[in-house]
């Protein structure tokens, strides 16, 4: 952060055009956040370097809405009775010390490769993560639908039974996620890696998440919700942090926040329609295809570090712009499962009131 | 049940007015006033506590004020309560 004074100056002129595309990109991310609890925010970095602003600034930027916005989509889920608050915060914690670690890691691999080793650092983290725990998501989606046991609660996996049955006197904590007492020795380091992830990717909720559905025996509704605690915690340390060295963009921060805080509160509402199976479903694509958008800037990166031969200029163009799209596109797939989610389950409550009127009508006319 | 429904939405009809104004106003302060306060904020140190204030202000009035705007649109949670 050497260049702290020269960033803080860069901060960029804002049209209405701007101002727009920032509030809807918000809206959807927020949108997506709001249901699964986190990814969302893999998008508003680069779409914010996209307009021009520099990287640090973005980062801070994302981070400074990311907060508030999981502090709003926390509140509103704690009201449905999915959030476990106690496990949010130890999580979180330990999440706040992850991503100081990750931050340094990322600086040190930015003073010894520069911006393309950062850059393919971030990348292959993407790729890595996403398809290992992608992968795991995926797999239990698609047995899901083989045994047709969509509609039936989730099955607590064997580790989680595991863990949960492991004694550590002095470290055992009630959560009532889990209906079971755990040690915190198991959920330190996954807080700690979900900090590492968010500092690497922006998105730690690749890794909360699942962590806590897989190793833990959260329910995925749980899971998600008490995603949105952790990222809180995370988020106010790590905006804290930026904001000391200047570099937070209020303006860029609030307009994105104007437009997720619109999409939380809807995500949130969405999950109350949805069987809890959804979650995944939706994590599963949005990881699957996001994979697929860094995946494609690997060969970009080798080559500006002369690992493979260089690529022309127009390859490197098509690379990006195509990389780009499809993170776009995924945060689309993922809105669009979660709107129809939402529409479906709003048409059949609204006919079952309408049953339930006409019910009434009759029995009080029969009287 | 239509009264309850009404008065649900009157309600939150007002609650929706007064914060919508409120986080307009925020707003308004925050692109015509960009300047001093892309210059403060980036001062860093001790300053850092205005962009973490400001983020809780706009997350309070405006995730009110997004709250009840689904509400009185008729989007709101399933009555049932996971």
């Amino acid at each position: 952060m050497h260049d702290i004074a020269t960033q803080a100056s860069n901060f960029i002129d804002l049209t209405t055009t701007t101002a727009v595309y920032l509030f809807i990109v918000g809206f959807i991310g927020g949108l997506v956040s709001g249901f699964i609890g986190s990814g969302g925010a893999f998008v508003l970095t680069p779409a914010m370097m996209s307009l021009g602003v520099p990287g640090l600034v973005a980062v801070a930027s994302n981070m400074c809405h990311k907060f508030p916005k999981a502090l709003i989509g926390a509140i509103k889920r704690y009201r449905y009775g999915q959030v476990d608050v106690k496990l949010g915060v130890i999580m979180g914690i330990s999440g706040e010390a992850g991503v100081l670690y990750g931050a340094s890691i990322q600086e040190k691999i930015k003073h010894a490769f520069g911006d393309a080793g950062s850059n393919l650092y971030v990348s292959v983290a993407f790729v890595v993560v996403l398809g290992i725990v992608g992968s795991i998501i995926l797999k239990d989606v698609l047995r899901s639908y083989k045994n047709q046991t969509t509609n039936e609660e989730e099955k607590v996996t064997a580790l989680a039974r595991w863990v949960q049955s492991i004694h550590i006197p002095g470290t055992m904590v009630y959560f009532k996620s889990l209906n079971a007492r755990i040690s915190v020795l198991f959920t330190i380091p996954l807080g700690f890696a979900t900090g590492i992830l968010a500092a690497t990717i922006a998105v730690g909720g690749f890794v909360g998440v699942p962590s806590m559905m897989y190793v833990l025996g959260a329910p995925g509704l749980m899971a998600s919700a008490t995603e949105l605690v952790i990222a809180f915690v995370m988020g106010v340390g790590g905006s804290l942090k930026y904001a000391l060295h200047g570099l937070v963009d209020i303006r860029l921060a609030m307009l994105i926040l104007g437009g997720s805080l619109f999409g939380i509160q809807l995500g949130a509402i969405g999950t109350t329609y949805v069987k809890p199976f959804m979650i995944k479903v939706v994590m599963a694509t949005i990881m699957m295809i996001v994979l697929f958008s860094r995946g494609l800037m690997i060969p970009v990166y080798l080559a500006q570090l002369g690992v493979i031969s260089p690529l022309g200029d127009s390859m490197v163009k098509m690379l990006k712009s195509t990389s780009f799209a499809i993170m776009i596109l995924a945060l689309l797939i993922g809105a669009f499962i979660i709107l129809k989610a939402i529409i479906k389950g709003l048409i059949a409550e609204h006919q079952l009131n309408l049953k339930l009127a006409v019910k009434q009508q009759t029995v009080s006319g029969g009287r | 049940m239509a009264g309850n429904i009404d008065k649900f939405r009157k309600k939150h009809y007002g609650k929706a007015i007064v914060l919508g104004i409120v986080s307009l106003v925020l707003y308004t302060i925050l692109f015509t006033e960009q300047h001093v306060l892309n210059e403060v904020f980036a001062k860093g140190g001790y300053f850092a506590l205005l962009p973490i204030a400001t983020a809780f202000l706009f997350s309070f009035v405006h995730g009110n004020f997004t709250g009840n705007f689904w509400d009185i649109i008729g989007i709101s949670a399933k009555k049932e309560k996971r």
